[in-house]
C-alpha cells in the first residue's frame, strides 16, 4: 500500500517519485494518432526544474498563487510540478469557461502567475476588464513564431539555468484553490490543503493501485478534480505512466487504448454512454448466430464475476471486446455526474468494471466509490477508507442530506467565511445531496437539496452563475432555479434550469421578452442554458438589502404551481 | 477561395446529411446544439465530418464558445 505519511506536501511526494523511478515513463502526450512528447521521470524533472527556477527568479515563492488554464496536455503537469516545487499554490481553471468567466476567477484568486495556451490567451487578453486584474507573469504555450503575445512570455523559453530551491510546505498549507462555481456570482474557491490531496491519494490507490507499468489514459483536462488525482498525483506517486490524449474523438480514444495498453481511464457519463452506444451498435450488427454466442458468453461472464471482477476470465471469454480496449484494462472510473445503472451493468457484464464514484471538490474529490466486492450498479459505492458518511435528519425512508467527515475535506472557501460556515459545521461537510446508506454500507443518491444541477458532462451549474446573463431583462424581476429544487424529484436524471419571470404588474410574458430571453440563453455555453421559464405574478420576497429570498420564493412557487407550469423554450 | 457564405452553406449541408435533419430546417444563425439535439461529443462528430470535407485539421478547442453554424463557419474559414 502506498505510504505518503513521510511527506508534508505534494511537491515533496512528487519530488521523491521523480527520484525513485528515473527511467520509467511517466508522461506521454498524443495528438490524435501522433505521439508528440514522451517523458521518463528523469526527463520530466529536467523539463520542470528550469521552469521552477525561472518562476522563482520572477518572484514565485512560498504561497504565491499560480493559475493554469490549459487543455489536456503534458505542459499542464510540468507546470504544476514546477509550482509545487517552488512552494506555490496552484489555481487550476477550466478552459471551457468564457474569457470573461476565466477573468473573474483569476481576479478572485489573486493569482500572480498564469500558465495558458496561446489560443486561450488570445481571447482572454482581449476580454473586457481583464487587463486591470491580469496576473503579473503570463506564460503562453505553443504560440506561433510571430504571434502578438499581449505582454505574455513564451512558456517554452521561460527557463533559468540556476538550480531552483525546493520550498517545503506544511500539510495544512493550501495546495490548490479549485473553483467549484461562482463564475457569475459569488465565487466558490475551495482551498484544498496538501494533506487533503495526500490522504485522498492514499485512500484511492488502496482500492485502485498504480505501479510502474500501469498506463492511465487521460482525456479529461487536469483541472477536473478526478483527473488531477487519478491522472496526475496517483500515478506519479506510484511510478505509473499517464497518456494525455488531446482530443475526445472516439476513433482516437480507441486507438490510444490499443496502442498504449491502457490500464485505467476516467471519464464522465456522457463519454461512457457514447462508448456504450458504439458497442451496442456493433453488437446489433452481428449476424444472428454470432449474436447468440456473444449473449451467451456475456451471461457466462456475468455469472462468473458476480462476486468480484476476474479480468483473466473475462478476457478469455470476450477477447474481441477486451482487445478493442487494449487487452489490459482493469477499470474505468466515472464520476462528476449521475450514471445510469444500466450503463454500469452493461460494461460490467462485458468484464469491464466501471468504478462509479461520488464526490465533490469540497470533499477533496471522491467520497464514495464502488470497490467491486461485489459490483453494484445501483449505488455510488462505499465511503473511501478514512471517510465517514452520515445521513443527516433522515426521513421515514432513510433519505436525508449526505454529510461527510475526513482529512480530505477542504480547509475553507477562499475569502468567504460566511459560506464556509454554511457548508462545514463541526467538521462535517454538508454536501447538499440527498442519499441513503443501505445495510451493506453503500450510498445511494436520490436527488439534491441544493439549488444546482450537474450535467452529464460533469459540470456543476449554479443558477446564480447563469442569472447574470439575464441582467436588465425588461421584466419586473426574475430568478433562475434548478427545476428539481422547486419541485423536488427523487432522481439525478433530467436536471434542468428554469427562469422564473415576473413581468411588470398584471402583464403577461410578452413575445418581445421571450425573444430577449432566447437570445441571452443562446449566448450561454450550451450546458448552462435554461430549458424553460415559469411565469409568476407576485412580488419576490426580499431581504432588507433587496436580495431575493430564494428559499422562500421557491416555497411559494412550490405551493402555488405544479412542475407543468414550466414553459419550454 | 470560398466565401464565408459558401462555407456556411456547405456546413449546413454536411450537418443536414450527418444528423439526418431536413436541410430546409437549418439556418446559419441556428444554435446547432439545440437544432440538431446534440451534445458536445456529437458536435465533435460534426467537426470530423467538416475536416474530411474541407481537408483541414481542426483541434477540438475550435468548438469552444461556438454554438451557431455561422460562427463555426468563421472558424473554418480562417483555416482554409
Amino acid at each position: 500500500m502506498l505510504d505518503l505519511s513521510r511527506f508534508n506536501s505534494l511537491g515533496e511526494a512528487l519530488r521523491a517519485a521523480l527520484e525513485r523511478w528515473p527511467d520509467e515513463v511517466c508522461l506521454i502526450e498524443v495528438d490524435r494518432d501522433r505521439e508528440k512528447a514522451r517523458y521518463t521521470y528523469r526527463q520530466f524533472k529536467e523539463a520542470a526544474l528550469p521552469l521552477a527556477a525561472a518562476m522563482q527568479g520572477a518572484g514565485l515563492q512560498s504561497g504565491t498563487r499560480a493559475a493554469i488554464l490549459m487543455t489536456n496536455q503534458s505542459k499542464w503537469l510540468i507546470s504544476a510540478y514546477a509550482v509545487f516545487f517552488a512552494g506555490g499554490v496552484l489555481v487550476p481553471l477550466d478552459y471551457k469557461l468564457t474569457p470573461e468567466e476565466q477573468g473573474k476567477l483569476l481576479a478572485h484568486s489573486k493569482a500572480e502567475f498564469l500558465v495558458t495556451e496561446y489560443h486561450i490567451w488570445r481571447a482572454l487578453a482581449q476580454a473586457p476588464g481583464f487587463q486591470e486584474s491580469r496576473p503579473r507573469i503570463v506564460l503562453v504555450t505553443e504560440a506561433p513564431p510571430n504571434a502578438e503575445l499581449h505582454g505574455a512570455r513564451r512558456w517554452e523559453e521561460f527557463r533559468a539555468s540556476t538550480e531552483p530551491v525546493f520550498v517545503p510546505r506544511e500539510r495544512k498549507d493550501p495546495a490548490c484553490i479549485v473553483y467549484s462555481s461562482g463564475t457569475g456570482g459569488r465565487p466558490k474557491g475551495c482551498v484544498l490543503t496538501h494533506e487533503n490531496y495526500l490522504e485522498q491519494c492514499v485512500a484511492l490507490t488502496s482500492l485502485y493501485p498504480f505501479w510502474p507499468g500501469v498506463t492511465y489514459l487521460s482525456i479529461l483536462p487536469t483541472n477536473h478534480a478526478i483527473d488531477f488525482m487519478v491522472g496526475f498525483i496517483g500515478p506519479f506517486t506510484c511510478g505509473a505512466a499517464v497518456v494525455h490524449l488531446r482530443t475526445l474523438r472516439p476513433e482516437f480514444i480507441r486507438d490510444a487504448f490499443t496502442r498504449y495498453k491502457i490500464t485505467y481511464m476516467s471519464l464522465v457519463p456522457m463519454i461512457l454512454k457514447s462508448l456504450e452506444k458504439g458497442l451496442r451498435q456493433k453488437f446489433d450488427e452481428l449476424p444472428k448466430g454470432k449474436r447468440r454466442v456473444l449473449d451467451s458468453l456475456v451471461a457466462l461472464n456475468r455469472a462468473l464475476t458476480r462476486g468480484r471482477p476476474r479480468p483473466r476470465i473475462s478476457r478469455a471469454l470476450l477477447p474481441q471486446v477486451h482487445n478493442a480496449f487494449g487487452g489490459g484494462l482493469l477499470a474505468l472510473f466515472v464520476g462528476g455526474a449521475f450514471t445510469e445503472p444500466s450503463t454500469l451493468q452493461f460494461f460490467y457484464d462485458l468484464g469491464i468494471p466501471v468504478g462509479n464514484g461520488y464526490g465533490c471538490t469540497e470533499a477533496g474529490t471522491v467520497i464514495t466509490v464502488n470497490d467491486f466486492r461485489p459490483f453494484r450498479a445501483d449505488s455510488v459505492g462505499k465511503p473511501l477508507p478514512g471517510v465517514t458518511v452520515r445521513i443527516n435528519n433522515p426521513d421515514s425512508e432513510g433519505i436525508g442530506e449526505v454529510w461527510t467527515q475526513s482529512k480530505m475535506i477542504m480547509s475553507h472557501y477562499l475569502d468567504d467565511p460566511e459560506m464556509t460556515a454554511e457548508t462545514i459545521a463541526g467538521g462535517w461537510l454538508k454536501t447538499g445531496d440527498l442519499g441513503r446508506m443501505d445495510s451493506a454500507g453503500h450510498l445511494q443518491l436520490f436527488g439534491r437539496k441544493k439549488n444546482m444541477i450537474v450535467t452529464e458532462e460533469g459540470k456543476n451549474i449554479y443558477p446564480e452563475d447563469v442569472e447574470t446573463y439575464f441582467e436588465n431583462l425588461p421584466v419586473k424581476e426574475f430568478c433562475v432555479f434548478a427545476a428539481n429544487y422547486l419541485w423536488p424529484a427523487r432522481t439525478m436524471l433530467g436536471e434542468k434550469l428554469v427562469l422564473v419571470v415576473h413581468p411588470d404588474s398584471g402583464q403577461p410574458v410578452t413575445q418581445k421578452v421571450l425573444t430577449d430571453i432566447a437570445a441571452r440563453n443562446q449566448r450561454l455555453i450550451n450546458y448552462k442554458r435554461i430549458s424553460g421559464y415559469v411565469p409568476w405574478t407576485q412580488d419576490f420576497p426580499r431581504t432588507a438589502s433587496m436580495k431575493i429570498k430564494r428559499n422562500e420564493l421557491a416555497e411559494q412557487i412550490r405551493n402555488t404551481l405544479e412542475r407543468s407550469a414550466i414553459v419550454a423554450l | 477561395m470560398a466565401t464565408l457564405q459558401e462555407t456556411t452553406e456547405e456546413i449546413l449541408d454536411l450537418a443536414s446529411a450527418h444528423f439526418k435533419v431536413s436541410r430546409s430546417d437549418l439556418r446559419a444563425d441556428d444554435d446547432f446544439f439545440r437544432k440538431l439535439g446534440i451534445n458536445s461529443l456529437q458536435a465533435l462528430d460534426l467537426l470530423t465530418r467538416i475536416e474530411q470535407h474541407f481537408h483541414i485539421e481542426l483541434p477540438d478547442y475550435e468548438l469552444q464558445g461556438v454554438s451557431d453554424f455561422r460562427a463555426l463557419a468563421e472558424r473554418i474559414q480562417s483555416r482554409l
